[in-house]
Parts: structure tokens; sequence; C-alpha cells
């Protein structure tokens, strides 16, 4: 499979990138992992006329550190990084549980987070762990810096607000001191992407529920989270029977994919049941 | 027979010799050959199932960077010979002319409108794009069942109502039906699947101007029937084309038929007078290469009321795509030939309509038919079983042909020569713990969870074949066996292995046979200039046929080698004795003898032996069975539904298959286990998905699930040993085998598993909201049988009259 043909270049650092975005970025593509954009424009489904491969900036880009109680990621961090990563074994384990379902070791070999962030394909599994773990996207450009939630950044299928100019270098979050996590995912047969899959981070006290939040891969358009089953939670124990009780109904209204492997139907069925059972999983821990 | 030798290669777990070569890069697949000055080939495909060409516009691409040439159908037509040729079985109307470039109607998603050749592939592919065809876009037909009916639209004008060919098999099942005590009917849909090898097809022509030649390198099964079939689509002799078989990364059938783009590729390596390289993208093969199955069928079956299964009465529709494919209708006879499986059933009636739709052609995937007909005779057993209220086990059992019946004839084609099913069966059901799981799935069933046992009992045809079995044409092998100069060994076969390990398993024949370490033999194939005239690969007939005629090389080499050493000794050639690698004298004292590698020397150098024994040492033998050959087995399955998701766990998998001797222990079980791997991934996984308008939805291995090792279960495998005297090393063919058996023991696990829903059949695949629609909805739910019953009702009702 030949893409078309494509102008090519290698900025040597995040100066030069940011320059050539701003110069065309409407024309532009950026090459990080590669993962998502190589087999697009193998198809011909992507045409991008320029290629700004970024590989330089790796050494800058991939990083995985927590300063004060913000956990930063550097989006050129692969899965592999993400999974093996004892930071975040310990302080956001959600991440290289959700990271080590992604794809197989070639994906997560090369596979960075920002790519996945930026691609946006409302299968992935990590754009719902960041949106469950309240996290921002920092964005550069030419004209400087800005910081955009994960709760706004997607804006639909392959679509987020980043701008032409901009470049996503880095993902941070609060550590979720004290929280417990997990995700869980009905895999795709095929391309073992979700057809659901849901991110839960809780807080419980004295055998309740304090907070939850449960991101949805692979439901919607989107990353989803759903202000009546996170209500819906707080408070409730934490046996089987409460929490399966809880996490009825929320979705029914949802507007949810439907291809091959799920209808709308069972999506938002599944919704619950992953639901459920990402929190029971992160009850457990 | 084999001998025993010290050397004892045969029988042992020999690791794979061809194995290091693939999986470091060092294979040489036809991709990987790239001659001095090569071009690429690429082809522009039909983006609608069914419509008139209009106007085909290639200025625009002729004028690209880099352009050579640019076919459509009417330039190639000019160069071609003949269409691409479909074997007719049956009531053949007419074979329609499937031109290698379309020229008045596109009839499937994928059909080739026009071609390119330009010096990169990327130059290729984007002339490719520039060229404008206006299509005037028809009415689909995707449904058999209304492809046939007065009215619909056709695909090929002279072919009425779509019907490909209609083949009749058995005897008649009227009085049988009439006088039946208990029947069953059903309709089973054998979905359509998409062979997915992992090297897709590649072509590579070399036209020759001193000679006026070709050589195709090629991804086949069987270089020398495609060299026939070639050699009339392209107009160039027989004696003028060679056609190679590098390393051939699988096929699973769908490398037997010859397929446009290496005419398309020969014609234009002619045009342009450089070598011509066409390498198929995973996307064009979901459209572009044979698809398998793809069959409806109605059964019914009659039965005493303690369980003499008394009639079996089948109708298959089965979809030939939009052209006939090489052994397109050849699928459907493999079925038939082997509907009544394993049991002694006395009346037995098959019917097959074939059927043109707008989808790709289809033609033999692994198991090719044999699939089919295990599938819906197996889920019927149980289907019978469940009327009787029997054990589906018992009802196997008491309808098995018993060892004394052999040679036992089908009623429909066949005589089975050898078999002992009971005693597969047995030692299945104990390594499997039958007893104990019905306990477990009594116990799961009182904690609403929902386990199931499903079993399929087969037998298989297989080791293509007798000539006098066969529909097309003699069913035989070659091998050239040539023992060199210097003791070393040589092997040309004409099976076509692509994955099956013949490397390894003729060469532990060889070595053993010789009293020669295995490091001494090579096994050579795939080249129609090495050896004569051999059918190739595929029927699970490689080692069965193709074994066979390396015996009898072999034997004969050795009676040469004799004679050679009768000479070298100065006895009589009756009294020499090969035994440990020597020959000597028999009853002869002082061990006085003669190594194999002295008389392989003396055989090519000694000038005493000039005006009495013939130089050299090697021979060249067929090998024709007088029968095709039988294994069978028992296959077992344990299943768990997860009835909140609907996903389908396997929790155990036991199967004891009987291929008679096993040379090789560990490739005999990683073809069960790619076998097993394949079948189940029909039950649970595979389909290619039509929408209205015929495009296919499951084109990308995104949507179209492929298994993996994570979704299956460990496979626990043992064997029984049953000989046969078919072939001189008493074996059976086994590469099909697990993709016979298993497809229905996991149906008829995931049925038994809801049957306290009252379900009695699952369309396949069993995806998970399948599965689950049922369970939640009930067993009426969308998906969740063939058809309702007044169809096959109705079907029956007709067919009665």
């Amino acid at each position: 499979m030949i893409p078309s043909a494509f102008d090519y270049s290698t900025p040597a650092n995040l100066d030069e990138v940011l320059k050539l975005l701003a110069e065309d970025g409407d024309n532009s593509k950026v090459l990080a992992g590669g993962h998502s954009l190589i087999p697009a424009m193998r198809l011909r489904l992507a045409q991008p006329e320029k290629i700004i491969d970024i590989q330089a900036l790796r050494p800058q880009l991939s990083y995985i550190k927590e300063e004060g109680d913000i956990i930063k990621i550097g989006a050129m961090t692969t899965y592999y990084e993400i999974e093996s990563s004892d930071l975040l074994k310990e302080k956001a384990p959600i991440l290289p549980e959700a990271a080590s379902v992604i794809g197989d070791v070639q994906v997560r070999n090369w596979g960075t987070v920002g790519g996945s962030m930026v691609h946006a394909d409302p299968s992935s599994d990590l754009p719902s762990v960041m949106l469950a773990l309240d996290a921002e996207m920092v964005l550069k450009s030419a004209k400087g810096e800005r910081v955009e939630p994960a709760s706004t950044f997607f804006a639909g299928i392959l679509q987020t607000t980043i701008e032409p100019d901009e470049l996503l270098t880095e993902i941070r979050f609060k550590t979720p001191t004290g929280k417990k996590s997990s995700y869980k995912k009905l895999p795709n047969k095929a391309s073992h992407y979700s057809v659901v899959g849901a991110a839960a981070v809780v807080g419980v006290a004295d055998g309740k529920i304090t907070d939850a939040a449960v991101g949805f891969s692979g439901l919607a358009e989107i990353p989803m989270r759903f202000d009546e089953l996170e209500k819906n939670l707080v408070g409730v124990s934490t046996d089987e029977a409460s929490i399966e009780k809880a996490c009825q109904g929320f979705a029914s209204g949802v507007d949810a994919l439907e291809d091959l492997h799920g209808s709308q139907e069972y999506r938002r069925a599944m919704a619950e049941v992953f639901a459920k059972r990402a929190i029971l999983a992160a009850l457990s821990k | 027979m084999l001998t025993a030798n010290p050397t004892g290669y045969v029988g042992s777990r020999i690791k794979r010799r061809e194995d290091p070569r693939l999986v470091t890069g060092n294979g040489n697949f036809t991709d990987d050959l790239t001659p001095v000055g090569t071009v690429y080939l690429h082809m522009l495909r039909s983006p609608y199932a069914h419509a008139k060409i209009g106007s085909i516009n290639t200025a625009a691409a002729k004028a690209m960077p880099g352009v050579l040439a640019v076919f459509t159908g009417e330039d190639l037509k000019k160069d071609l010979a003949g269409p691409i040729p479909g074997v007719p079985y049956g009531t053949v109307q007419t074979v329609p002319a499937y031109y290698p470039i379309a020229t008045d109607k596109v009839r499937f998603v994928g059909n080739i409108v026009a071609a390119v050749v330009a010096e990169t592939r990327g130059q290729a592919r984007d002339a490719a794009e520039a060229i404008e065809v206006q299509y005037d876009v028809l009415p689909v037909v995707l449904d058999m069942e209304k492809a046939v009916k007065d009215g619909s639209p056709l695909l090929h004008d002279e072919i009425a109502n779509n019907i490909c060919t209609e083949i009749e098999l058995g005897n008649d099942v009227t009085e049988a039906f009439n006088t039946a005590e208990v029947t069953v009917e059903h309709r089973f849909v054998n979905q359509r699947l998409v062979p997915n090898a992992l090297e897709n097809r590649v072509a590579l022509a070399e036209f020759h101007q001193g000679d006026e030649s070709v050589t195709l390198t090629v991804t086949s099964q069987n270089p020398h029937i495609l060299r026939t079939l070639l050699s009339g689509e392209i107009g160039i002799a027989e004696h003028k084309i060679r056609v190679v078989a590098p390393d051939v990364g699988g096929g699973f059938g769908s490398k037997i038929a010859t397929y446009a783009e290496e005419v398309i590729a020969c014609i234009a390596s002619r045009k342009v007078k450089k070598p011509v390289k066409w390498t198929e993208t995973r996307s064009e093969s979901f459209v572009a290469t044979i698809h398998g199955r793809d069959n409806i069928d109605y059964i019914r079956m009659s039965a005493t009321k303690d369980g003499k299964i008394t009639g079996l009465d089948i109708t298959a529709y089965a979809n030939m795509g939009a052209y006939m494919s090489l052994l397109g209708p050849t699928v459907p006879v493999l079925c038939g030939v082997i509907v009544p499986g394993p049991y002694a059933i006395p009346n037995v009636h098959f019917k097959a309509i074939c059927v043109y739709t707008n989808t790709t052609p289809t033609d033999a995937y692994r198991g090719a038919g044999r699939p089919e007909a295990t599938y819906m005779l197996e889920r019927t057993m149980n289907m019978m079983a469940e009327k009787l209220g029997m054990d589906p086990m018992e009802l196997r059992r008491k309808n098995f042909i018993q060892p004394d019946q052999f040679p036992y004839f089908n009623i429909v084609a066949l005589n089975y020569d050898s078999g002992n099913y009971e005693a597969a069966m047995d030692k299945a059901l104990e390594i499997f713990g039958y007893n104990e799981m019905r306990k477990t799935q009594e116990e799961a069933r009182k904690n609403g969870k929902y386990i199931g046992i499903g079993q399929s009992t087969y037998v298989e045809v297989c080791g293509l074949g007798p000539g006098s079995g066969m529909t097309i044409s003699r069913g035989y092998d070659c091998a050239v066996v040539r023992a060199e100069l210097t003791g070393k060994v040589t092997v040309f076969t004409g099976v076509a292995p692509h994955g099956q390990g013949q490397e390894t398993t003729f060469a532990q024949i060889v070595a053993d046979e010789f009293n020669v370490p295995i490091e001494d033999v090579t096994i050579k194939h795939g080249d129609t200039e090495m050896t004569p005239y051999g059918m190739g690969t595929y029927g699970s007939r490689g080692t069965a046929v193709g074994g066979g005629a390396l015996m009898l090389a072999i034997g004969s080499v050795k009676d040469k080698a004799k004679k050679i050493a009768a000479f070298q000794m100065e006895a009589n050639e009756e009294d020499i004795v090969f035994e440990g690698g020597k020959f000597s004298v028999k009853g002869a004292s002082g061990g006085k003898s003669i190594s194999f590698q002295e008389v392989c020397l003396k055989a090519y150098i000694d000038p005493k032996m000039a005006p009495v024994i013939e130089p050299g040492l090697e021979a060249t033998r067929y090998f024709e069975p007088g029968n095709f050959v039988y294994p069978f087995g028992t296959h077992l399955a344990a299943v768990e539904v997860d009835a909140e998701t609907g996903n389908v766990k396997i929790l155990k998998y036991v199967c004891v298959d009987d291929c008679g001797k096993q040379l090789n222990p560990m490739i005999v079980e990683g073809q069960i286990h790619g076998g097993l791997t394949q079948g189940i991934a029909q039950a649970l996984y595979e389909e290619a998905v039509y929408d209205d308008n015929g495009q296919l939805v499951s084109g990308t291995l995104m949507d179209y699930a492929l298994p993996t090792a994570a979704e299956l279960p460990h496979y626990t495998l043992d064997h029984t040993v049953t000989p046969t005297t078919v072939n001189p090393l008493g074996v059976k063919g086994i590469g099909e085998a697990g993709t016979i058996a298993s497809t229905p023991v996991i149906v008829n696990a995931v049925v038994d598993a809801l049957k306290p829903l009252g379900v009695k059949d699952i369309q396949m695949p069993l995806r998970p909201e399948k599965v689950w629609k049922i369970i939640h909805n009930g067993a009426s739910a969308n998906g969740s049988a063939g058809a309702d019953a007044s169809v096959v009702e109705q079907h029956f009702g007709e067919d009665n009259k």
C-alpha cells in the first residue's frame, strides 16, 4: 500500500516544529508513533500534503514525572512506557492497566499517548482514562501555550479542539491519591479496540463510595462521562448488588455508536456492565 | 512399507527444518524477488457490485510519470487466448466468460476494470486513480434463495435464474421419510469466510524475448496445474512457460485457482518487455482472492424411536460468487460425498444448487465442502438426540459404522477403507471427563451459569486422490529421488508445500530409508522445470499421495543401488540386503559390505561398470492411490457463556484424531492446532459481511476477526492409529481435520449452554452481541436461528410433492 505523495520534514527541535505548524498547519500532519496516521495514509484515507516527523523531540517529550501533586506525561511517551512505569503503577495504576490492553506489543512499543489523544479514535482506550482522571492537555504553538481540559478537548470522531498550529506536548493530571481505579473493556474481536471500555476512579470511605469518575471508550463519538451515574454512585455500599443497581439506566439515552461489533442497544447495555465491572475491580484493589 | 532403521527419524518430533529460514527473514517469497528492471502492476477495481461499464478514459493515466502501459478489458482481450477457467460439474448451463479485466459489466466489488504498469508501485497506484470509468449501476443480487427466483436480475445474461449448476447425489429417500418414526429438519447457514493467508498473493512475470518464453514466479499451491491453465489463458505453449512457487506463506486453498492478476502480469511483461510484479495488498485480498463456504443448507434426518438413523436429505445452496472459480462447483461435491459422515445411514440424498451472486467468487477453503457437511450433520445429530431424549454421544455410538463393516460404501459415493470410530470416541470421552463435566454443568446451571458441552464425531475424505474418484483429472503425484555422487540425497517432489512441513517429513523418510543423517537430505519443490507433472498441495494430499511417490522412488533407487552393490561385491543382485546403511550379501560370511555412500560414488564414476550398468543413481516415480484416505475422530469442548456480555469462553477442548501413522507428531499437532483455530474462528468470529449494495463491510482486519492465541484455549490432543493400506506410508492427511471437526463442536456447546432458555440454534458466527440478545430477548430474537420453522417446512413440503 503506497500513500499518495507528500512533503516530509524532520525538524530538529520544538521551535522548528511549531514554526512549521504555524506556516501550514492546515495541510500538515505530525508523525509521532505513526500507528494511526501511517495506516490511514496507506489506505489513502488520509492524504496530508506535509508530514512533520517529530522523532527529534522524543528525548524531550517522553517522560513520566510527578511534580508536587501533579503527574505529567510527555506526549511522545509510548504505551509501553506507561504500561511499565513504576511511578504510574504506584500512583495511577489505571494507566498501566489500560495501556496493557491496547493493541499488541508492536503497537505498544510505538504508539504514543499524545498520538492517542489527538487522533481521538472513539474506541481508543486512553482517552476515557484521561477523562476520568480529569486530565489536561498542554498545547504549544508559536504563539505560546494553552491548557485544555480533557472534558472539552474531544470534539467528535477523530476530532479535537487542537488548533492546526498547535502541538500536544504534555498530558497532566492531579495524582489520584487515595483513589481506587480500574479499566475494563469488551474488545472488538478483530481489532481489539474497545467496543465499550470503562475507566473507573473512585474514592471510598467507611465501606461507601465517596466520589466516582467513570470514563467510557467506544460508547459514543467521544469519550463520555455521565453525571447521573457519578451522582448515583456517591454513598453507595461497595457490595456487588449495590454497585450494579447504581450502574443501571444511565446510558439509556446516549447516542451510542453502532457498527458490526455492537448495536446502539448493545453498547448502552455494555456500558452498564463494564461500569460495574470496572468499579468492582477498582474496589477489589 | 517404511523400514525401521536406527536413524529413527520417522515418528520422532523433529523440529521443522524450514522454520529457521522462514522466521529469521531468510525465506524466499515471491515479493522478495525483484529482477533488474522490474516494473510494477496495479489494478483498478470496481467499487460497485454490479454495473455496466460505460466509457473508460485512460488518457490522463497514460500521461502520468513512470507509466508504461494501461490496459482496459478490451485492450487485454486482444492478447488473451482464453478466459479464466472454471471446471464445470453437474447440470452446468454454460461457463460464463471470466475475463481478467472486465469488458461489459462488473459483477463484484473488486472486479478488475483496468490495470496500470509503471516504474514504481506508487506511480502505478497514482495513475490508476487517474483513470476515469463511467458506471451504469445495476440492481445487486446477493441472496441465493432470491437469486434463483424468476425475475431476479441476472449476473450473466446467458445463465437463467443465476443457477451455475445443480448436483445431485445419493439414493431415493422418500420411503425413509414416509415411514419415519422421528424426523428433525432445519436450515443452517454456513457463512462466507475470507481465507487470509499470511502472505497475500504475488505474481512476478518475466517474458523472455529471446525464446518467447515466460517465467511466472507466483504464490501457488499447484505450479504445474497453473502452468497448463496459464497456457490456455495467455496463448504461450506449456513448454515455453515455467511456473515457480518459491516459499509460499500459506494458502488454505486460496492459491489453487488461477487468477486474473497473474494473467495480466504475463501479458504486461510481454508488452513492456520487462519483468512485471504485482503484489496484492491485504485490502485487495479481501475482495480479490477467493472466499470460502457460504452455503445455505436445508437438512432433514429421519430415525427410529430407539435412535437408528434411517435417512438424510439435504438441499444445499452454494454461493459461487460472480463467476465460476476453478473449483467452485467441486466444493459442494466434496460436501455431498461425505455428508453421511461416520454413520451407517441407508438412505442419503444430497442436492446442491450452485448460484451466482454479486460477490467475490468462492472456491476451496481449508476443508472445502467437508466442514459444511460436518457442520450440518453434527448439528442435526444433536437436534435428533434432543428430540429422542438421548445423550448426543449415545446417538452417535448407536449409528457408527462398525470396524467389521469396512470397506464401507457410504451410499453417496465413497468407499471408506478403514475406521474405528468408537475407539476414538471412548478415548476422547475419557480424557475430557464427559460424565464429570455433565455434573459440573448441572451444578453451574443451579447457580445461573451457562456451561455447555459440544461434540463432533467426524470422518473426512482427503488425500486427493484416486484417478477413478476424482471429478476432473487423475489424482497422482510424483517424486524424483537423486542419490548424488557424494552420497547426499536430493528429492524433487511434485507437491507444493506452503506450511505443511514436507521439507522435514520427507527428509525424515529419506534419511531413514537410506540410513543417512537428515542433514544429507534436501527436499526441493515448487518449480515446473524441476519435477515431472505434479498436482500440488491441497485436500490434505501432500504426504498421503506425494509421500507415496517418494516411497516408490526410494524403492527404485534402492533397487538400482543393489544392482551396483552386487556388481561391486561380485554377488547376485537377489542376494543383496540393505541394512543399517550397508549393502551386504545375504548369508555370506566375512562381513563383506559396501556403504550407501560408496554405492553412490561408484554409480557415477566407476569405469568398470561402464559396459554393464547405466551411470547415475536416481529414479522418477508416480504414485496414484487406489482410494482416498479417511481420517476420523472425536472432538469435545466445554464452554461458558457470559450472560452479561454474551461472550463465549472455551473452558476445555479435547480431540482424538486418527490420521494413521504419524511421521512427525509435532507437525501433526501443528496442523491440528491450526485447523482447530480456523474452525473455532468460523464458529465464533469470522464472517464476510456484505451490505445491501454488495460492499464487503468486514473488509479489513480491523473488522474481520481472525483468531489470536489470546482468545483460544489450551488444546488437549490425543490420537488413535488405525492403519490404512491405501498408500505405502499408512498415512492419512491431517491438514484439514481440525477445521472440519471443530466448528460444530463449539456451536453445539453454546446451544447446549443456552438449552435452559429454549435455544435450538444460533447462526454463526456466535458474536457476543448475538448471544447476548438471545439471553436477554429470548430465543426468537434476531439472529437466533437460520430461519423460522415454516420456511424449512415449506422447503421440504415442496420437495416431497
